[in-house]
């Protein structure tokens, strides 16, 4: 016993210590920092660069006298074509508030009895949703086209938003997030009367707002950038998406300035709601492990 | 499930039996009480379970058996057996391409983005937490940027002329004369996809790993460090990867999924189809034979292949990461 009283005084004196391998680690995490960060700092830096910047020889990396002309040329792109920028900015936002909120709620729904009810099938379900993690969704595309054709989705809105509903990866990460929830908790709300319905409104569900948005920001960019499904199922030119416009852009030196643009109107949200989100990110992160 | 039964014979006589829509004596008559008994788990997993069985689970069905046939949309399926894969593997010469540069490209993305991610998040749990989050994003922000938009960046700095940032920066130090052709020459444009990939491979998994280091439980050092384990390195070894072991499991299933469907990037970067098609992967082949050609039971030949170098690997890493029982 006093030996290890001994040890642990002489452990604390120890981390009193200057730690110089921290620092080094520091040293080195931001020199990583700043390489991971530069791509970023001159996609920013590129949008908002007069022609003559962008053009430059030798290249220079940040921008001298910043102007916003870059966006307004962007907007005036559509201003020949049919459908309004506006109109895929807000094709873009509609599509993705009303993707996330049912992805998280169709997750969300099927997570609770998956970790906390023993029903029959219980695990070959989860062993469904372990598994599927690995199918590539662009193997499945050809029988997913005339499938999607026969339900009469192309065309529509609703062509983004129900084939990709059931992520597997959503689901499982909610999951994993409810099964540390000690069940006894769920057993004192049994005994005081909840039903299960309550017990799942009542109690799971406020517990998982921030497993909640972590779906939303791992799942954001993707529906977000989605040019493929306008590309392969829309017609209708007010029904296309702002990520497709972007790759209508084209290059081209009269192009150049419009498409730095766009590209910073594509990256920035996801990055913005991740700062925003970052501590419930890891907080879910951290039971996203598979046991 | 026997025992549960047996219990409930054992019910003294003079309690009245409650009456039950199904004969609980039987195997099916129980496991239909019990699916009664859960009809609400059913009603909450069923929305999920059905859009995933019309979306995903009968597409690859679906696919599978297409794989089997010769297909174009116009006319249906017709039956040709093992063909498509025969074809696929003795005379396809570009799917060999294909099939060669994604594994290329596997091999290094795969494990070097894994590797990555463990330590640079093994690494931010070394220093202080208050300033954590900014690293965490720092290292993260480049995997939400993979799409389209970061083209843009990767074709200036890649141009092929002395106007491109690298050839401008190489130019200028004195070490090539003339630029180099990165997005041209057949040698360099795996490479230059590779690393551009690796940029951005901190995503999910590393997300992961980060959170399940602060999980590990701080007791178990001041434990260990009493049994002589003291160094970050000993730490690593002895306490941080078995307490991450689920962590590293549920990243490897990512990480392979992901480098194996490599091709949205080398379709921006060096285009599609790229010179000497040194930027084809499989499933820009696939796209190919699905998109462009019609030849759908081909396509859905690739696809099955694809899908089983994945489940295979990802099989793999459960028997290596998982819990043993």
């Amino acid at each position: 016993m006093a030996q290890t009283h001994v040890d642990i005084e002489h452990l604390k004196r120890a981390r009193k210590r200057r730690d110089y391998g921290a620092i080094a680690i520091t040293i080195f995490l931001s020199i990583g920092a700043l390489v991971s960060l530069l791509p970023l700092v001159y996609l920013v830096c590129h949008a908002f660069k007069p022609m003559e910047e962008l053009f430059l020889y030798p290249p220079r990396f940040f921008v001298k006298s910043p102007t916003t002309k870059n966006f307004s040329d962007l907007m005036n792109i559509t201003s020949e074509s049919l459908v309004p920028f506006s109109r895929y900015l807000f094709n873009t936002i509609l599509i993705t508030v009303a993707y996330l909120f049912l992805l998280v709620w169709i997750g969300t729904m099927a997570c609770y009895p998956l970790s906390k009810h023993k029903f029959p099938g219980q695990k070959a379900l989860f062993t469904t949703v372990t598994t599927a993690l690995m199918f590539v969704a662009a193997a499945a595309g050809i029988p997913l086209y005339i499938i999607n054709t026969r339900l009469g989705l192309v065309d529509r809105y609703w062509v983004y938003i129900i084939p990709g509903l059931a992520n597997p990866t959503c689901l499982f990460l909610l999951k994993q997030f409810l099964d540390q929830v000690p069940d006894s908790i769920f057993e004192a709300g049994k005994i005081d009367g909840a039903s299960e319905w309550q017990l799942y409104t009542r109690i799971a569900l406020p517990l998982l707002r921030n497993a909640q948005a972590t779906v939303v920001i791992l799942t954001f960019g993707g529906i977000w950038g989605d040019a493929g499904t306008a590309t392969t199922y829309i017609y209708r030119e007010q029904l296309k998406t702002l990520a497709f416009f972007m790759t209508t852009i084209g290059g081209g030196i009269a192009r150049a300035g419009a498409q730095a643009a766009s590209a910073l109107i594509m990256v920035l949200p996801g990055i913005i709601m991740f700062i925003l989100q970052q501590s419930r990110v890891m907080d879910t992160m951290a039971h996203s492990g598979i046991k | 499930m026997k025992k549960e039964k047996k219990e409930k014979n054992m019910r003294p006589a003079e309690q009245k039996p409650k009456k039950r829509l199904f004969n609980v004596e039987t195997r099916f008559g129980y496991t239909m009480h019990e699916v009664w008994r859960y009809k609400l788990s059913y009603v909450l997993v069923a929305p999920f379970f059905i859009l995933f069985t019309i979306f995903t689970l009968i597409p690859l069905i679906a696919s599978t058996v297409l794989s089997f046939t010769y297909f174009n949309f116009l006319n249906p399926p017709v039956f040709t057996g093992w063909d498509n894969y025969v074809y696929l593997f003795v005379d396809d010469p570009l799917f060999l391409k294909a099939f060669n540069n994604t594994m290329f490209y596997a091999f290094i993305v795969g494990p070097v983005g894994y590797i990555a991610s463990y330590f640079f998040a093994w690494f931010i749990n070394q220093i202080p937490t208050r300033v954590r989050p900014f690293y965490v994003l720092a290292f993260y922000a480049p995997s939400l940027t993979a799409g389209v938009a970061m083209s843009v960046v990767w074709l200036v700095m890649f141009a092929d002329d002395s106007q491109g940032y690298l050839n401008s920066i190489l130019i200028q130090m004195g070490l090539i004369y003339e630029p180099i052709q990165w997005l041209k020459d057949v040698n360099l444009i795996m490479p230059v996809i590779i690393i551009i990939s690796l940029w951005s491979s901190l995503g999910t998994g590393f997300l992961s790993f980060v959170a399940g280091f602060t999980n590990v439980d701080r007791d178990l050092y001041d434990a260990a460090a009493v049994d002589g384990v003291v160094s970050r390195f000993q730490r690593l070894i002895y306490i941080d990867i078995p307490q991450t072991m689920p962590q590293l499991l549920f990243a490897a299933i990512l990480q392979i999924t992901g480098a194996f469907t490599v091709g949205a990037i080398s379709q921006q970067i060096v285009g599609h189809p790229s010179p000497e098609d040194a930027g084809l992967t499989i499933m820009l082949h696939l796209s190919d034979y699905s998109g462009q050609r019609f030849e759908l039971g081909y396509a859905s030949a690739i696809a099955v292949v694809l899908t089983g170098i994945i489940i295979l690997l990802g099989r793999t890493a459960f028997k290596v990461f998982g819990e043993k029982e």
